[in-house]
């Protein structure tokens, strides 16, 4: 027949992996080998842009977030706040609802607390006192978030909107207050600890860390064992299927949102009542959208998700250490957190799919 | 023989990860021939098709055209080689005209001109006697309709070498007919035909030659004068089986289910289901046949209360209380808290019967999630379940975990069926459950079906395959445009006056009525 080879195969070509022959190892690797290349590159990156010898750039980060027990106390309390939203988040998320307001719902119940510990402060004992802040806030957060998924359930409008907008409205909410009720006109509020939440143990944010790890626990047995949990899942995967099944969808996704409203409040509260004790526009510190990533990162299972947190709050506090230390303009540190997200994301690819070249191909033949 | 050899493929193996989709498979077409590509679902049939319109790449294996070895890296390539495709699912813009789909993606170096290209598009359909406007809106056209335009679009582009993928899997036994008399007179022009399917009387009535695939592999091609249908059905499944369905005589009938005069519409107005009143009888199969969105899902569904109805009854004659209850409108719910025991295989297996992503205890759960006490989930016993259908009915998988979408469509189907059937049903309804099954696993459901016959359930089975359905069904439902067109003994039916009834338009129809 032919002499010559003619049929040549395309350079590269993409299979997709049999999602039962990878093993935990081979991710592991694999994920290993993301972290690494990327640290390679943003190594190189370093040299080349500021001359500094990337290996002190990245003790210096590590030493930003492990350096004193301070620092660790910074970096502890920024993953329990960061996964805290994050946690609110997820049941919508597995019911792919796509709430990206939680910025907003945190903020508008922060505002909710900062406002009864300046009003009611002086008027109540500190137990009742405590126990209006948590009402309050958790109810302003629910408001917030429950308000789309009415609109959701019964019209059917875009939730990614309209939780987006109730995030202005809330930031301006806020800004409006500090306007009118900060008297001397500066629009920064005086913090108020004496009204804020108790501190445990001698150490300012032991009990939010505390808080959010029992909030973990309890979000991952609701999602994973609760009927309530299951019938998120099944929302999620299909509302066709739901509605086979008998599940009220309405029910389900206005239900879901006042859950995850209340842990935005619960967020909102741990961040006035129990750390910064005062508000700003910036209180919530954009982790209603970090915590999208989170969410996703960790694959919506709560357990993953602290790793995720830890991740993103590690490279946040160590690139601002590096700042610090070498007096370098914090774009480097955003250029290298750029990267190494993208390679941890990016290493995803190869574990779902292979890719074969022209050679290769040959030789397995 | 002295005809031209057109296309050959040799030793072509394709890969998908770990499945072996086609291995070492041989092919070859003359000009001027129809050949068939025979197997079950999932055989490798479409794959291997695929690669010579250039969809897929082999991995292994030569193709030919006109003895001349060539490389199809895209569809492009296909069409430069005058190969063309038509799918099982239409690739066609709605809001275009027949021409406007036909011409488009040409690259022409002239002037675009529609009505140049309707007068040739006139002359394709004349040549080879289709029936077509030229400037018909797709989404005005039958099904038929649009797999003429999907035809004469691979016509217009000069194809000499045709593959129909399944072509009559939507088509009713006329339109079948029409289409094969097409088909044969472009063969006599000179075409190289080649036809996917699984349904062994197209093979005999239509072919020159059969080519059977067998899970992937290549088992050998036969003249189709010389060959019997018990030969191929032995090529094609690997064993000698009797295909026969055993039909017992309905035992205990009683009316379980009163559809009467059932009505609705659509969410823009559009009468869906017109009057509609039948019995579904227990320990009886009664059939639905119909052209595929006649109005058999919202009947179903409005039976199993996810379809609202505008008018109408649905009474359920309860066996264990006597009474006769009112399911209209009710939610599954309210249904299921009657005591009704109705069970309901969808057509939409991952997008409503199961949940794709789910494994096999968490889809037993669907049903029953709601039973036991507290907020928490019980395991345990859809975990038995689940193993149990895995045992009984053989579902191939690697264990219960396995999310059900990694499973074969066969395999999906038993999980489904085996859930359903698991609630010991007094009525079951059935939309297409064989559809993508191969041979063996479509047996092993009709089985099943005429088990919950024969323990008294009433059975209802929307159908496809007329053939089955004469097989399988003590009555035949005939459905047409929401309307029911008749209703026939499956014993002593035709299979032509079903495909009459399913097409009939409903002006005759009303003026039948009239004269009655």
């Amino acid at each position: 027949m032919a002499k010559t080879e003619k049929t040549l195969a395309p350079l590269v070509h993409i299979v997709k992996r049999d999602p039962g022959s990878v093993t935990w190892k081979y991710r592991l690797l694999v994920r290993a080998i993301a972290v690494l290349a990327a640290l390679l590159l943003s190594g190189i990156l370093i040299t080349l842009l500021t001359k500094k010898n990337p290996l002190a750039v990245y003790g210096s980060m590590v030493s930003g977030v492990f350096g004193s027990p301070r620092r660790i106390w910074n970096m502890l309390q920024g993953v329990a706040m960061l996964l805290c939203v994050s946690l609110a988040v997820t049941p919508a998320f597995k019911m792919k609802f796509w709430n990206i307001g939680a910025e907003g719902q945190v903020l508008i119940s922060g505002l909710a607390c900062v406002a009864t510990m300046m009003f009611l402060g002086s008027a109540l004992p500190t137990g009742l006192l405590i126990l209006v802040m948590v009402a309050v806030s958790i109810l302003a957060g629910t408001i917030w978030a429950v308000l789309p998924a009415i609109f959701k359930a019964y019209w059917n409008t875009n939730e990614t909107l309209f939780t987006l907008m109730m995030n202005y409205v809330a930031t301006q909410l806020v800004d409006y207050f500090l306007k009118v009720f900060v008297k001397d006109g500066s629009g920064v509020l005086t913090p108020m600890p004496q009204f804020g939440l108790p501190v445990i143990g001698n150490q300012a944010y032991l009990l939010n860390v505390l808080i959010v790890a029992v909030v973990t626990v309890l979000a991952y047995i609701y999602l994973k064992y609760s009927k309530q949990g299951y019938e998120i899942s099944v929302v999620g995967e299909s509302e066709n299927t739901a509605r086979y099944i008998g599940i009220n969808v309405k029910k389900v996704i206005i239900r879901t949102m006042l859950l995850s409203g209340a842990i935005c409040g619960l967020a909102g509260l741990l961040l006035v009542g129990g750390t910064n004790h005062t508000i700003s526009t910036t209180t919530a510190g954009g982790r209603g959208f970090t915590a999208i990533m989170v969410s996703w990162l960790g694959k919506f299972d709560p357990l993953y998700m602290v790793l995720t947190s830890f991740l993103l709050v590690f490279l946040d506090q160590g690139a601002q250490q590096v700042s610090t230390d070498f007096r370098i303009s914090s774009s480097i540190s955003d250029i290298v957190i750029g990267i190494i997200l993208l390679f941890i994301i990016g290493c995803e690819f190869f574990l779902q799919y292979r890719v074969v070249t022209r050679k290769n191909r040959k030789e397995n033949v | 023989m002295a005809k031209p050899i057109a296309l050959e493929c040799r030793g072509i193996t394709k890969t998908f990860g770990r499945v072996v989709a086609n291995k070492n498979c041989d092919l070859e077409v003359y000009h001027g021939e129809i050949l068939a590509i025979l197997g079950e679902n999932g055989s490798g049939k479409t794959t291997l098709m695929n690669m010579v319109a250039g969809i897929y790449f082999p991995d292994e294996g030569r193709i030919f055209i006109n003895g001349e070895e060539v490389t199809i890296a895209s569809p492009k390539d296909a069409f430069a080689y005058k190969i063309g495709m038509i799918h099982q699912h239409f690739k066609l813009v709605d809001l275009f005209s027949a021409t406007e789909n036909i011409i488009l993606g040409l690259e022409e170096q002239k002037k675009y001109n529609l009505k140049v290209a309707e007068e040739k598009v006139d002359e394709i359909c004349h040549k080879y006697g289709f029936e077509i406007d030229p400037r018909k809106k797709i989404y005005n056209m039958s099904v038929s309709e649009k797999q003429t335009v999907e035809i004469i679009k691979v016509l217009y582009r000069g194809a000499d070498i045709l593959i129909l993928d399944e072509p009559t899997a939507v088509l009713t036994p006329q339109e079948t007919q029409k289409l094969f008399a097409v088909l044969r007179r472009m063969r006599d022009d000179g075409k190289c035909i080649i036809i996917i399917t699984h349904k062994l009387h197209e093979v005999l009535s239509l072919s020159g030659r059969v080519t059977v695939l067998r899970k992937g592999e290549y088992i050998g091609t036969v003249n189709t004068a010389e060959t019997t249908e018990s030969q191929l059905t032995e090529m094609m499944v690997g064993k000698k089986i009797t295909l026969n369905i055993d039909r017992a005589e309905p035992q205990n009938v009683t009316d379980r289910l009163e559809v009467q005069h059932i009505s609705s519409v659509d969410a823009l107005g559009n009468t869906v289901l017109d009057d509609i009143s039948f019995t579904a009888r227990s320990g009886e199969i009664l059939g639905i046949a119909g052209i595929a969105g006649s109005g058999q899902r919202e009947m179903l569904e409005a039976i199993a209360g996810l379809h609202h109805l505008t008018g109408g009854d649905i009474y359920y004659h309860n066996p264990k209380t006597g009474q006769i209850d009112d399911l209209r409108n009710k939610t599954p719910i309210q249904i299921r808290d009657l005591g009704v025991r109705l069970s309901f295989v969808p057509e939409d297996r991952l997008g409503m019967g199961l949940v794709g992503n789910m494994d096999i205890v968490d889809n037993m759960m669907l049903r029953s999630y709601r039973k036991g006490r507290g907020m928490f989930l019980h395991r345990r016993e859809p975990k038995d379940l689940a193993e149990h259908i895995i045992h009984d009915l053989q579902v191939v998988t690697p264990g219960a975990s396995t999310p059900v979408r990694h499973l074969s469509g066969g395999n999906v189907q038993k999980v489904l069926v085996g859930r359903e059937i698991a609630a010991s049903p007094t009525v079951l309804m059935a939309a297409y459950p064989v559809r993508g099954l191969d041979v063996n696993a479509s047996y092993t459901i009709y089985n099943l079906l005429n088990q919950q016959k024969e323990r008294g359930t009433a059975v209802i089975f929307v159908g496809e395959d007329l053939d089955v359905l004469l097989e399988l069904c003590d009555r035949i439902m005939v459905i047409n445009g929401g309307r029911i067109a008749g209703i026939v003994d499956g014993r002593t039916a035709r299979k032509d006056e079903i495909g009459l009834l399913m097409t009939k338009s409903q002006e005759k129809e009303d003026a039948l009525h009239g004269e009655n």
